[in-house]
């Protein structure tokens, strides 16, 4: 289990945030009350040195930051990388971040590295070591990290438990956190064919430290059935802002991200997106005072 | 050169170089963590992570029917020394790359 | 510890890379059917969004094969050479070396060279900063010291020799209106004096001297090699130019 007392004292507010893009950098530091906080993904500061890092390190000095990783393969068959994990710790450590997630995902096979995050299935024997990977990581990085919930297009045959089963045991025998990505359950849900609301109902929003929004494009299986890809390359569809303030009404607020890494918009997109995650995370907060 | 007279030469071209440098550039530097600066290209960065999906489909053949055919084949560059003028040549390759 | 699966990462890790495998049986769709072409998704995040990472990676190469080409090329790049590791602004360090041995551009003898260079101007955007060198200590130095000293070169700096005008290539297709391209073999110096990296052409003796200097040489032994070659070799432009492109880390003497 984790050692909670080693937990950042950065705090992120219960507002909304955007995921960082160094096109944005200027009107990111033109008006800093258009969104109250960024997340970075974090393998992109990994290098030595230059202006991705200068950048960085100068808006954790105005802004709360969520550090993303997106490359740690949690749920890899093989050990974690350690040279990659020692990488994150140095990072979290500079970086302080408020927030510090990863997902149910693997993403390396061997020495190969095939940048997406590969679906796990949902039995006792993955639980079992998607457990021990996560105590690894918060135990070296020494802090907690929130686990996000994947958006999927296949199923396995051999999985035996629902992923909402899947999480909670994990959160319970880790005391990591959950990052609850709302756009995915809509996506896997669509996929899987069962209901959002119903995932949302089930799932144990005590533990959830952040909500993950964003856009997904429309495809169709071999069967000619929905399928929905999340591709974050455009704005939140209605469906999933309605399922958003379900979660709220539910979860009260949390710090909620909008995800945009296609198709990149303009600021004022991006801004206004935020702007209406806050403005329902403002009223959720009046509906539990 | 003799010994004495090259520690001299090194030593007043190296002093000539710094006088020549003094208050320029270097004087000059700002730092800067912006980006867009004049001259220097979005890509300077290289490729980041991506943590979502593409509904972009990629089509792999094996089969290798394709011709370069970018700037490569309206640069000009001079003729090298075998006089060989070295623009894209337009006839495809056919043919299967093997994997 | 092991863990027994039955759609194994191998399994699955080896079909997303190769679209002539079949869908691993185990993947299914939510009635049970195989998954088909909903495993297909996965294939296409992992190759085009490595596809995406080579074009931004190598936009040069890129412009001189056109896309349909380029595609297609770091496609099968991308399938037989993933990254190694989750950093992408490092991947594609093979990509010079996997040109030389890619038949359809054997014609395009200088594109291995451009990789090269587009590689290094990658590497010194993210290299470690420098730590700021006063050009003062040079001449507070005793001229003894001095031609006994050792310059540490930046990271961020690197020199690229080519039998090719790589340099030139590289700004005709990347600056708009540049002029053609005229001459032949070049080497590049690639410098960074903040965050921002440029590159200069250098002469085969300055290239030579700073060579000698990297591998930790002391100035004297340095400016003797440069000498060697070219007995006009200039130290005080070399000099100058090192100063005027800060890629001097520090000296130890």
């Amino acid at each position: 289990m984790l050692d909670q007392s080693k937990s950042a004292p950065n705090t992120m507010p219960n507002r909304a945030g955007v995921g960082y893009k160094a096109q944005h950098l200027n009107d990111i530091l033109k008006d800093t009350s258009a969104i109250s906080w960024l997340e970075i993904h974090a393998e992109n500061y990994m290098g030595d040195g230059g202006r991705p890092i200068a950048q960085l390190k100068h808006l954790a000095e105005i802004y709360p930051i969520s550090c993303h990783g997106v490359g740690l393969s949690i749920g890899a068959e093989g050990p974690l990388d350690a040279d990659h994990l020692a990488r994150l710790k140095h990072l979290v450590d500079w970086l302080n971040p408020a927030l510090f997630s990863e997902h149910l995902a693997w993403s390396t096979h061997d020495t190969h590295f095939l940048n997406d995050l590969l679906p796990v299935p949902y039995t006792q024997g993955v639980v079992d070591r998607v457990v021990d990977h996560i105590n690894q990581v918060q135990v070296t990085v020494g802090r907690q990290m929130l686990l996000e919930n994947p958006s999927t297009y296949v199923a396995f045959a051999e999985s035996d438990m629902s992923e909402i089963e899947f999480l909670s045991a994990v959160a319970k025998r880790t005391g990591c956190g959950l990052l609850l990505d709302v756009n995915n359950v809509f996506v896997s849900a669509t996929n899987q064919h069962y209901s959002p609301q119903g995932y949302i109902d089930a799932y144990p929003l005590e533990h959830v430290g952040e909500i993950h929004l964003g856009g997904h494009e429309e495809d169709a299986d071999d069967h000619g059935e929905t399928l929905l890809i999340d591709s974050h390359s455009r704005a939140v569809v209605d469906p999933v802002w309605a399922l958003y303030e379900y979660t709220l009404a539910r979860s009260g607020p949390r710090p909620t991200l909008i995800e945009w890494d296609n198709d990149i918009p303009s600021w004022d997109v991006l801004a206004s997106e935020a702007a209406q995650a806050d403005a329902l995370l403002v009223n959720a907060v009046s509906k539990v005072a | 050169m003799a010994k004495s007279v090259k520690k001299v030469a090194i030593a007043s071209a190296v002093a000539a170089a710094v006088t020549s440098i003094a208050g320029g550039a270097h004087a000059a530097n700002v730092k800067c963590y912006g980006v867009a600066l004049a001259g220097e290209n979005g890509c300077a960065a290289g490729p980041g992570t991506s943590c979502a999906g593409t509904s972009t489909v990629d089509y792999q053949g094996n089969a290798w029917k394709l011709v370069a055919e970018g700037s490569c084949t309206t640069m000009e560059l001079p003729a090298a020394d075998d006089g060989m003028a070295r623009k894209g040549s337009l006839e495809p390759l056919e043919r299967d790359i093997p994997s | 510890m092991s863990y027994p699966l039955l759609v194994s990462q191998p399994k699955f890790s080896e079909a997303v890379l190769n679209p002539e495998l079949p869908t691993p049986s185990g993947l299914i769709d939510p009635n049970g059917r195989p998954a088909g072409k909903r495993f297909d998704v996965y294939r296409n995040n992992v190759v085009t969004s490595l596809i995406d990472a080579m074009q931004t990676a190598f936009p040069v190469v890129h412009k001189l094969v056109g896309t349909d080409f380029f595609n297609a090329m770091a496609g099968f790049y991308v399938r037989k050479f993933p990254p190694q590791n989750p950093m992408l602004m490092f991947y594609g360090t093979g990509f010079p070396a996997f040109l030389t041995t890619f038949e359809p551009v054997a014609h395009l003898a200088y594109l291995p060279d451009v990789a090269r260079l587009e590689l290094a101007r990658r590497q010194s955007y993210h290299a470690a900063d420098a730590q700021g060198f006063d050009p003062q200590t040079l001449v507070d130095l005793p001229e003894d010291a001095l031609l006994q000293s050792r310059f540490d070169l930046v990271p961020a700096a690197q020199i690229i020799p080519s039998d090719h005008p790589i340099q030139s290539i590289w700004h005709h297709n990347m600056i708009d209106n540049a002029h053609p391209v005229k001459s032949r073999g070049e080497i590049v110096l690639i410098f960074r004096p903040e965050f921002d990296v440029d590159a200069t052409l250098i002469s085969h003796s300055i290239a030579h001297f700073l060579e000698h200097l990297q591998r930790g040489e002391t100035l004297e032994s340095a400016y003797d090699a440069a000498q060697q070659i070219d007995n006009e070799f200039d130290l005080s432009n070399a000099i100058t130019l090192m100063l005027s492109t800060s890629i001097i880390n520090k000296i130890t003497t």
